[in-house]
């Protein structure tokens, strides 16, 4: 097992509602059941809560240059004086205890638990999706560490060859600071909003890139290699920077649930495509059901840069998440493709956010959400063109599948448009699975439950091929899943 | 810091509308029902409570709520003498200047003999006091106006009664006009419409400022259909270009009951309108239609709630803006479809047409459904006249402006069309041109 002190995977101990997503979601916040066991070793873990010290901690052991400690203390702050959003946002989020949050766990300090300790529900649904045994054993707990070492180290020596950095975040910041000093916490302030701040007050884990000039990256980068060194992290920071004419995909996440145990997930993901640049970026997010997802994402795209964010939300108890393109340069181009799926006690909040700022620049969202049993999914989008831009164009749709009597689904788009040289155009349905195209499927011999999943990955299919092949595959499987037992 | 004396923190929350003035006004309602009293009492403390709009508040985005102020207005200002004010709908059956009526409800013959009512809130205190009781401002708040709603129903003297006994169709509308007149007159306009089980009626309603100084407009409306009831309620907004106007209307639709609202928003420098229809029963529906023409640096800012309460409910909004010059609209909808409320047929839609350069159009087209066999759906746009259309026109020789004007008006023709009405239609194009003329 390779070892460095600033890498980190953070998995905290485990909940009911994981294993059963079923219960009320404030119960699964309970911890008692089926704990990790912790190794003591004092020296390398921060404890549980939030001061000053815990972030000198990080800043500390991840040996991080005075300017950066400055920073994180400087969002620290922030943080702690900026109220809770719930003037808009759900209640739900007061029931996050920032106390019992452990904000920084270093290398050997891995909870631990056995194969025997993972509910049936999580080995079966491994077993569904044609997981191989030994992600199945990282996947839930068992192993912290899943060697794919290998694998990074191989993609990283190749796309090092076209002088691409695929670095993590204190790598990045210690290593290249001339490159990523200069776009870091730029796209997104530290301010932007509370969970922004965390963020840069406690952050570890991440992916930093740069693609230089002209460089095309043939394959997708994906976190998923790099598991083992500190992309579990909770409070992750990602910085992309696609040099002019550069092109490049990320990939975050997995399909597989994320046997989860820490509550607060908060990542920062910022995107910066310069001149003719084009990033494309895909998450699978499929937290168990006892985390909040808050996640800040933003890229910022300048002349005829065109950016891309692929998003879909199946897990956590909660997610907000609106990633957002800042089009800066003439024909830049933003694009949200969103997926959500809410079941039980699960609320989706999701959506997009377009700051068209240079003229010509044109966006697309298009959002597909589906509430199972008592989920809630809810779309929330800002689009903003401002006075003297011409020939701005933003495209917005919203498509809401509810399946249960008691499913709930929400819409809360902003629009601001000035000047009479742009357009834009919103439109949102919200139905349910047509009954005539179930019973017809009936007549020719599948069952409810088949029928149904037929009609929901029907519904979201458009959005799912244009995932990578053995994502969207996975994503079909876990649709079936999750629609089981959803109907009769 | 110092901290803010008592006295001004609450001066800053009611400006004008102190509670000596409060006080006074009372003192000249002595012959209202002592229930009414005591509700307005309620309402002042509600309304001397409540703090002002502030950014932050979600059901006032994108509204410039810096410029509202409750300082430097009449609260209770005379009525001019001799006055004559014409309506384009033609005389008025109840006409009400500065709130008080001016001349004695008229009524068609027809009308009385079948047991209509048409006359003041004050008259009806005493004749129908179950009736008012019942349905005056009996409808919840829920659009961010609960320190404006408390001020109008602490400060309103009178207004319009309308009770349409069951069965009962009436072929012409009933016309009103509320009037403000002379400098920073407060006005507390309301309208009250009771139509019964299987009713039918058309009631008009004319807000306008008799002069251009600056008027506070602060008005309700309450309608109220029964069983198999048809009401079609028409409001046109004309105040002046410096006033500041508050509207808030509430729609209670019975079972198979059907209501058709449209607004016409022509005045002000900064209106708000709050429209609020609740789909009580099986079969209830509500069409809610508006029309603004902004132009100069005027705001009207538009609030609207579809609350779907019961099974095979159905709603219908159109909103349409033409913007000009550095004019502002806020469009905020949303629709609620309660968890029982299944075979729910609802729509909602917001036009924007951008007529310049510095035109803003802000819309907040919103859903929040839970039920799940339902026909949901909101759409936005904001754009600019079609240049393929335009193009077609003038290559037809006719020029821009008229070209411009033709198809601004095709614009509004969309709503318009919904009026079974042709008179009204006519006099509400009418109104559309002459503000684009003046």
């Amino acid at each position: 097992m390779k070892t460095s002190n600033d890498s980190e995977t953070v998995i905290a101990p485990a909940e009911e509602a994981a294993a059963n997503p079923t219960i009320n979601p404030v119960s699964g916040i309970d911890q008692s059941s089926g704990n990790f066991r912790y190794d003591m070793e004092y020296a390398f873990d921060a404890g549980t809560g939030l001061s000053e010290n815990t972030v000198r901690y990080i800043s500390g052991v991840k040996k991080e240059a005075p300017w950066i400690l400055e920073f994180r203390l400087k969002a620290l702050k922030t943080f702690l004086s900026k109220p809770m959003p719930t003037h808009w946002a759900t209640k739900d989020l007061e029931n996050i205890n920032f106390d019992k949050i452990r904000y920084y766990l270093s290398q050997g300090q891995k909870p631990k638990r056995t194969w025997d300790e993972v509910p049936d529900d999580i080995k079966k649904t491994f077993e569904r999706l044609g997981i191989p045994e030994q992600e199945r054993k990282f996947l839930a707990g068992v192993e912290a560490q899943f060697d794919s070492e290998a694998a990074y180290s191989n993609i990283k020596d190749l796309v090092s060859k076209q002088g691409v950095i695929f670095v993590n975040s204190t790598e990045g910041l210690r290593e290249h600071p001339e490159i990523f000093k200069k776009f870091f916490g730029k796209v997104i302030p530290t301010g932007d909003n509370k969970f922004s701040a965390l963020n840069s007050a406690v952050f570890s884990g991440g992916s930093f890139i740069y693609v230089p000039p002209g460089v095309k990256v043939a394959q997708p980068l994906q976190a998923y290699f790099r598991i083992n060194a500190e992309n579990f992290g909770q409070f992750e920071r990602t910085l992309i920077i696609a040099d002019e004419g550069a092109e490049v995909t990320y990939m975050e996440g997995c399909t597989a649930p994320k046997f989860s145990t820490s509550t607060l997930h908060s990542a920062v993901v910022e995107l910066v495509a310069l001149k003719g640049a084009k990033i494309q970026y895909i998450t699978v997010q499929n937290w168990s059901a006892n985390v909040f997802n808050l996640v800040t994402k933003r890229g910022i795209a300048h002349e005829m840069a065109h950016i891309k964010w692929i998003d879909c939300n199946i897990g956590s108890r909660l997610t907000m998440k609106y990633p957002g393109v800042v089009l800066k340069g003439r024909k830049a181009r933003g694009e949200v493709i969103s997926i959500a799926l809410a079941n039980d006690g699960q609320h989706q909040d999701t959506g997009a956010k377009m700051i068209h700022a240079a003229d010509e620049t044109t966006s697309n969202i298009v959002a597909k959400s589906i509430s199972v049993g008592q989920g809630r999914s809810t779309y929330r989008g800002l689009v903003h063109i401002p006075k003297h831009l011409k020939g701005c164009k933003n495209n917005t749709e919203c498509d809401a599948l509810l399946i249960n009597t008691n499913s709930r689904t929400d819409t809360y788009p902003a629009i601001t448009v000035r000047g009479d040289r742009n357009s834009v155009q919103h439109e949102a349905s919200v139905s349910k699975v047509n009954e005539e195209m179930i019973f017809y499927m009936q007549q020719r011999g599948l069952t409810e439950g088949q029928a149904m999943s037929l009609a929901v990955n029907g519904f979201i299919n458009d959005l799912a091929r244009q995932f990578p092949m053995e994502y969207s595959v996975e994503l079909k499987r876990l649709i079936d899943l999750e629609m089981e037992g959803s109907v009769g | 810091m110092s901290a803010p004396t008592l006295t001004s923190a609450t001066d800053s929350f009611v400006g004008s509308f102190t509670a000596e003035a409060f006080a006074r006004h009372l003192a000249a309602l002595s012959s209202s029902p002592a229930w009414w009293l005591e509700r307005r009492r309620a309402a002042y403390e509600t309304f001397a409570s409540l703090p002002l709009p502030r950014r932050t508040d979600e059901s006032w985005r994108f509204s410039n709520v810096a410029a509202l102020t409750l300082e430097g207005f009449q609260v209770e200002p005379a009525v001019p003498a001799g006055l004559f004010l014409a309506s384009p709908f033609g005389p008025a059956h109840l006409a009400f200047v500065n709130n008080q009526l001016v001349a004695p409800p008229s009524l068609p013959r027809e009308a009385i003999e079948r047991g209509v009512v048409v006359t003041t809130l004050a008259e009806a205190a005493l004749t129908h006091p179950d009736l008012l009781r019942g349905h005056f401002m009996a409808q919840p708040q829920k659009l961010g106006s609960a320190k404006y709603a408390a001020l109008h129903s602490a400060f309103v003297s009178d207004g319009a009664f309308i009770y349409i006994p069951r069965g009962v169709e009436l072929a012409t509308p009933i016309l009103v006009t509320h009037a403000a007149a002379g400098p920073d007159a407060a006005v507390f306009p309301h309208t009250l419409v009771i139509a019964e089980e299987n009713a039918k009626a058309t009631v008009v309603d004319f807000f306008v400022s008799a002069d251009a100084s600056t008027h506070f407009a602060c008005g309700a409306n309450d309608l109220y259909a029964g069983h198999g009831a048809q009401l079609t309620y028409i409001a046109a907004q004309n105040w002046s270009g410096t006033s500041r106007s508050f509207q808030f209307n509430s729609t209670v639709v019975r079972r198979d009951a059907r209501v058709q609202s449209l607004n016409l928003h022509l005045g002000g420098r900064q209106a708000r309108h709050e429209s609020l229809s609740q789909l009580q029963a099986p079969g209830a529906f509500s069409e809610m239609l508006a029309l603004t023409v902004a132009d100069g640096t005027q705001e009207f800012d538009q609030r609207t709630l579809q609350i779907h309460q019961a099974p095979n409910t159905k709603s219908d909004l159109l909103y349409k803006n033409a913007l000009r010059d550095q004019a502002r609209t806020i469009f905020s909808g949303l629709i609620v479809v309660d968890p029982d409320a299944q075979k729910t047929d609802a729509y909602q839609s917001n036009r924007n047409l951008m007529l310049s350069e510095e035109a803003e159009a802000s819309s907040l087209p919103g859903l929040e459904i839970q039920a799940n066999d339902v026909r949901c759906t909101h759409g936005a746009t904001s754009s600019r006249i079609d240049p393929e259309q335009e193009f077609y026109l003038l290559s037809r020789g006719i020029g821009k402006t008229a070209a411009d004007e033709m198809l601004t008006f095709g614009f509004f023709e969309e709503v318009l069309n919904r009026l079974a009405s042709d008179p009204l239609h006519d006099v509400l194009r009418g109104l559309i041109q002459t503000q684009f003329k003046k």
